[in-house]
């Protein structure tokens, strides 16, 4: 059972979100589900800050050894900052994917997608696993 | 249902993610797959590959039926020694590419990959019907355990009084190994130096516990099909499905060399490879470094001014050189200002000659 962390909301894609309830600025990443699922991540590319981004858009990618996929925003709004070292180590993502690894910061413009509860992130994944 | 291995229990008590691999359940990865490759360069690594086929080919024409059905000359072998080969259609497409051991002056050991061996054990009985020779598929009854790495000698040598530095690469003799029967094979799939030990079902687990109790001293890691398959790309060696497949020849593949048109006798394909062993192939497989971090992977264009002018066969992230790196089929001719289409985006690659990765000897 991967580390699912109580304050964070989820996605159906597998990302995180932090710092909803203050309504201004999100930090988003992928889950530690994500990150062993990957296996190593060798590179992560991101959107650039300044963009401005809808809910739903797939914003970036996360490389592992053997596959790639894709990072969603659950949130529309401007980024107002990237994980510069998580680029320069992508590698975070796997060792500290709710720290270190997390991934833009969002001002929030608009409604979220629906998102999940970690109770139901942790139904979702159990039974993806 | 994927297939367990004799292994299965010791992978999950590994904490090794599993993954179904040509019908069998086999071990990912168990922790890092960059860490268990590095181990392997650099120390050593310990493989689960019992899902490999082992077909038995026996009796007094056992050598003239493997060279009237595969593509090298078996008779040639000395007992003792391994060859690359391959087995082709009679349009000269590779059905399977194979490692065949001679262990008698009539017995064989045919090694197929878990995709194929089943279709490669029906086929070497069709065509061995006219010689006086026995196919018999005992892939059920053998796992093949390897020990790869720089260490592998050393760290085999603490559990058998077998000849290992006389062992060449290549070369295979049946011996004890922490009191069991194997035979012990200087094969691999890695580029570097080690050992493949085909050992009976149940002596499986004792054995592979034995190797990483020896191994642990040098820094042993068991590894999964991951870094298994970032090793051997890295080496510059073809994955059937990926490099080889019935719609290409040995020849398309850069690899006419196994093919000895110089045997005696006959040999399924041999009219369809002669016509085309002269013929210069349109394509040819090359390696590819790029000069981003984005990885070209299987089936990615090749292009060169927005043409496409190939295609990406295997593809990852090299440990070893720090780049991603990719196997193709590249137009003759194209080795200039390439690139591979990652989902949409031209990523600019240097051509190079295979391997990427040679070990000091």
């Amino acid at each position: 059972m991967s580390n699912i962390p109580d304050e964070l909301s989820y996605t159906k894609e597998h990302e995180w979100v932090a710092g909803l309830d203050d309504g201004i600025t999100v930090t988003i990443g992928i889950t530690a589900f994500a990150a062993e699922a990957l296996g190593d991540v060798v590179f992560v590319q991101l959107p650039e800050a300044g963009a401005v981004i809808e809910a739903g858009d797939s914003v970036g990618e996360v490389e592992s050894t053997k596959s790639v996929s894709e990072i969603y925003t659950p949130v529309g709004g401007e980024v107002v900052e990237i994980n510069q070292a998580v680029v320069d180590d992508p590698s975070l993502a796997n060792t500290d994917p709710y720290g270190d690894g997390w991934m833009f910061r969002v001002r929030v413009d608009g409604d979220p997608q629906d998102l999940l509860t970690p109770e139901e992130y942790s139904a979702l994944t159990s039974g993806d696993s | 249902m994927s297939r367990p291995t004799p292994l299965r229990d010791v992978h999950e008590s590994l904490g090794a993610t599993l993954t179904d691999f040509a019908g069998w359940l086999m071990p990912l990865r168990y922790g890092s797959e960059s860490a268990e490759h590095n181990a392997v360069r650099q120390a050593a690594g310990l493989f689960d590959l019992s899902h490999m086929g082992e077909i038995f080919v026996t009796g007094r024409q056992a050598a003239e039926a493997l060279d009237y059905a595969l593509v090298g000359h078996l008779s040639a072998l000395a007992t003792g020694r391994a060859r690359y080969t391959m087995i082709v259609d009679e349009r000269g497409g590779v059905l399977d590419d194979l490692i065949v051991y001679r262990l008698g002056d009539e017995e064989f050991m045919v090694v197929a990959n878990a995709s194929n061996y089943e279709m490669v054990d029906a086929e070497l009985k069709n065509r061995a019907k006219s010689y006086d020779a026995v196919v018999d598929d005992r892939s059920e009854q053998y796992a093949l355990i390897a020990v790869q790495g720089p260490r592998a000698q050393e760290i085999l040598a603490t559990l058998t009084d077998a000849d290992l530095a006389g062992l060449k690469y290549y070369a295979g003799l049946p011996g004890v190994v922490d009191g069991r029967q194997a035979l012990i094979a200087r094969t691999g799939y890695t580029g570097e130096d080690g050992f493949e030990l085909f050992v009976a079902d149940q002596d499986a687990v004792p054995l592979w516990h034995a190797l990483m109790a020896a191994g642990e001293p040098y820094g042993i890691k068991p590894a999964g099909l991951s870094s298994r398959d970032t090793l051997r790309l890295e080496a510059g060696m073809p994955l059937y499905g990926n490099e080889l497949s019935a719609e290409l020849t040995p020849f398309d593949a850069g690899l006419g060399r196994v093919v000895k048109f110089d045997k005696p006798g006959d040999f399924v394909g041999r009219t369809a490879l002669e016509a085309v062993k002269d013929t210069a192939p349109g394509r040819r497989l090359v390696g590819l470094v790029a000069r981003g971090r984005r990885v070209p992977r299987h089936g990615y264009p090749v292009t060169k001014d927005g043409a496409v002018v190939g295609e990406v066969t295997s593809g990852a992230p090299s440990q070893t050189l720090g780049k991603p790196i990719a196997m193709a089929y590249v137009d003759t001719g194209a080795s200039e200002g390439l690139a591979v289409d990652i989902r949409g985006s031209q990523e600019p690659m240097d051509l190079v000659e295979l391997p990427f990765y040679r070990r000091n000897k």
